[in-house]
């Protein structure tokens, strides 16, 4: 197979980095040193014309993948300090170095790995690099036109934020999520299965709450908030009503469409064994019924989220991710508010991840997870 | 006459039965604060007077289903429509910005899913992140978004439209994908047999498989482009739009107000889903499908 050849990327990088030449020096002050200069011109180029010569994949993906995040860490380290400061030359090389990561990521994905383990860390390393720009590009672009940080700030300064403020994070982690959130979500999630049993048993309920249930899931339920905090007041109780009343919804609905799942064949086997409702539906009904479950689950696990962090907003004691993000945007610290939001979709992420994976063994059975 | 049996009859007795509850939630949750104020007033009514006393209070824990009526009807009604009081003015302030935002965020998940569909690169890097970001509370976001933007001085509908297009957009690009993604082999096949290039294929055969896909995570997003809407005018103190007014609601314990902004909130939100429906049921038969 031959690879030789200009991949427009590279190509494409190596043309900027003639127009970032000509319009040196990097930034008004010095905050490049030639060395530096240097050295970021030389991991560009070199690697966009290495990329073009290589002749195995992994290779060229390598060297790219070493050339763009080399090149640019040395120019957003560099511009520290010195915002604000950059000159078309800076952004003409960050775009430079962008282009190759496109250039490494479209090598990585043409690679067809054997063995499993190689696959599942390609398929992690590709969305990680698009991740990892993103932050670059926020940084880069922020610090290279001096965005004042009131305004946005810079990942760097988030991190650190986030770092130095653990102690405020760990008590609004605790208020708003292992109170507020898990109580109402284990309450809503609960009082919808039952409501779905129940109406799975009188079909009458079942007519009358499924257009209801299909309707809530339009409806601006988070509006509640106002009016659950007037009724529990400030504390975390409030805010576990308003989950409450988000989650039920589409645990109703998705359990109720979930338990006619089972097929004709299946039920009639269970009828030919005469046994009762009950059983049927434990033994076969609800172990169907365990993908859709799982889906009202995994869709609530976000609506909590949202609804305790939103109910905060309408007045809580001095604690809660909500309540530090409506205050501290009134005093102007961004980057306290960016690091809750930060620390929001962390938690976010797991409480899905670990509603996933508990998935993952309950329907190990099912297509989408056998075949994978 | 199946229709009436198997879906109005159940659907409004359900209602009914929500109603009478509510009522009796009603004389439940006012009652203390009504028994307090005829100790004060050393009144003893009857039975049936305190019934109607705790109905009729002007602030009260859970106003009864015709006070919200009422108060709803007064403000959609019988005030002109553009004055501040108008319900009718803070829905459209909020709808204005929820079409808006809906607007810009299907173009956008379209343009995402087309983009997906086409490149193997922006593919895998693009979509494990898409669908992370529907794990995270977005919505969290809103009053810096707000704030941030009223800082270098814009207010006002771009920055709701801004937090309405984020949260409509994903359920577009995903539905999208999948849309684009929905022609079997056999037809693709069919398309490489008439020597179609990769657009006529697009044209032809992808976008209008994807058409039901669109017009079903078009529902989902106009529900949220609108609760983006909402809660995007809860922080910043906003002055119109129905999430002021739940706000504004809520400070003065006006409860019969959050709860007519409610229900004009739900009714907003039926209406905008019942009408993506309907475009969708026109597309669908302008484009030859039959009901199955």
């Amino acid at each position: 197979m031959s690879r030789f050849g200009i991949s427009w990327q590279a190509g494409l990088a190596l043309v900027l980095c003639a127009m970032a030449a000509v319009a040196l020096p990097l930034a008004a002050d010095a905050a490049f040193s030639a060395g530096t200069t240097v050295l970021i011109f030389a991991l560009i180029v070199l690697c966009a014309l290495a990329s073009m010569t290589v002749a195995s994949t992994a290779f060229a993906a390598a060297i790219l993948f070493v050339g763009a995040h080399g090149a640019a860490w040395l120019l957003v380290s560099g511009i520290a300090g010195h915002e604000g400061s950059a000159r078309a030359s800076f952004f003409l090389l960050v775009a430079a170095a962008w282009l190759l990561a496109w250039r490494c990521v479209t090598e990585l994905v043409t690679i067809r790995p054997k063995n499993r383990t190689a696959d599942t860390m390609l398929r992690l390393i590709v969305p990680t690099i698009f991740g990892v720009w993103l932050l670059l590009l926020w940084e880069a672009l922020v610090r290279g036109f001096g965005i004042p940080f009131v305004l946005l700030p810079p990942p760097s300064t988030i991190a650190v934020r986030i770092a130095n403020s653990l102690p405020v994070l760990a008590a609004d982690v605790n208020q708003t999520i292992f109170k507020a959130v898990l109580v109402g979500y284990v309450l809503g999630c609960g009082t919808g299965f039952a409501a779905a049993i129940a109406a799975d048993r009188f079909i009458f309920l079942r007519r009358g709450l499924l257009p209801v249930g299909n309707m809530a899931a339009a409806l601006p339920i988070i509006g509640v908030a106002p009016i659950m905090v007037m009724w529990f007041g400030f504390d975390w109780q409030s805010k576990a009503a308003v989950v409450v009343i988000m989650t039920f919804f589409p645990m109703l609905v998705n359990t109720v469409v979930g338990l006619t799942a089972s097929g004709h064949m299946e039920r009639d086997l269970m009828r030919t064994y005469a046994s009762g409702y009950w059983q049927t539906l434990f033994k076969l009904r609800l172990p169907a019924a365990m993908p859709f479950i799982f889906n009202a689950l995994k869709i609530n696990s976000t609506l909590a989220l949202i609804g305790a962090i939103v109910a905060e907003f309408f007045g809580t004691p001095v604690v809660g991710m909500g309540f530090r993000i409506s205050t501290e945007v009134g005093r102007m610290n961004i980057d306290m508010v960016w690091a809750e939001i930060a620390v929001a979709a962390v938690a976010g992420s797991v409480f899905y991840g670990a509603v996933a994976l508990v998935e993952r063994a309950v329907t190990f059975w099912h297509p989408s997870i056998r075949g994978g | 006459m199946d229709r009436l049996r198997d879906k109005i009859i159940p659907v409004t007795t359900l209602l009914a039965l929500l109603v009478v509850a509510w009522y009796a939630f009603a004389v439940v949750l006012n009652g203390p604060f009504q028994r307090d104020l005829d100790r004060r007033a050393g009144e003893t009514p009857s039975y049936t007077e305190f019934l109607v006393k705790t109905w009729s209070q002007p602030k009260p824990t859970l106003p009864a289903p015709h006070q919200v009526a009422q108060n709803f009807f007064k403000t959609t009604f019988q005030v002109k429509p553009w004055s501040a009081r108008s319900l009718v003015y803070h829905s459209w302030v909020t709808l204005s910005a929820t079409m808006v935002g809906f607007l810009f965020g299907t173009v956008l998940g379209i343009v995402i899913a087309v983009g997906i569909v086409h490149f193997v690169a922006l593919d895998r890097s693009l979509m494990p992140w898409i669908i992370t970001s529907q794990t995270i509370p977005i919505l969290a976001l809103a009053p810096m978004v707000i704030v941030v933007f009223a800082a270098i001085g814009i207010t006002g509908l771009f920055p709701k439209a801004l937090i309405s297009t984020y949260l409509s957009f994903f359920p577009v690009a995903v539905g999208m994908v999948k849309g684009l993604r929905s022609p079997e082999v056999m037809h693709l096949d069919l398309m490489h047999t008439y020597n179609a290039s990769a657009a006529q294929t697009f044209w032809k055969l992808r976008v209008p498989a994807s058409i039901p896909y669109l017009f079903a995570s078009m529902k989902v997003a106009v529900a949220a482009s609108l609760v983006g809407a909402i809660v995007a005018e809860l922080p910043t103190g906003a002055i119109a739009g129905i999430g002021a007014k739940l706000l504004s609601g809520s400070y003065y314990s006006q409860t019969i107000e959050i709860w007519a902004a409610l229900v004009a909130g739900s009714l907003v939100a039926v209406l905008l889903v019942a009408l993506v429906g309907v475009a969708g049921r026109i597309t669908e038969r302008a484009m030859g499908g039959r009901e199955a």
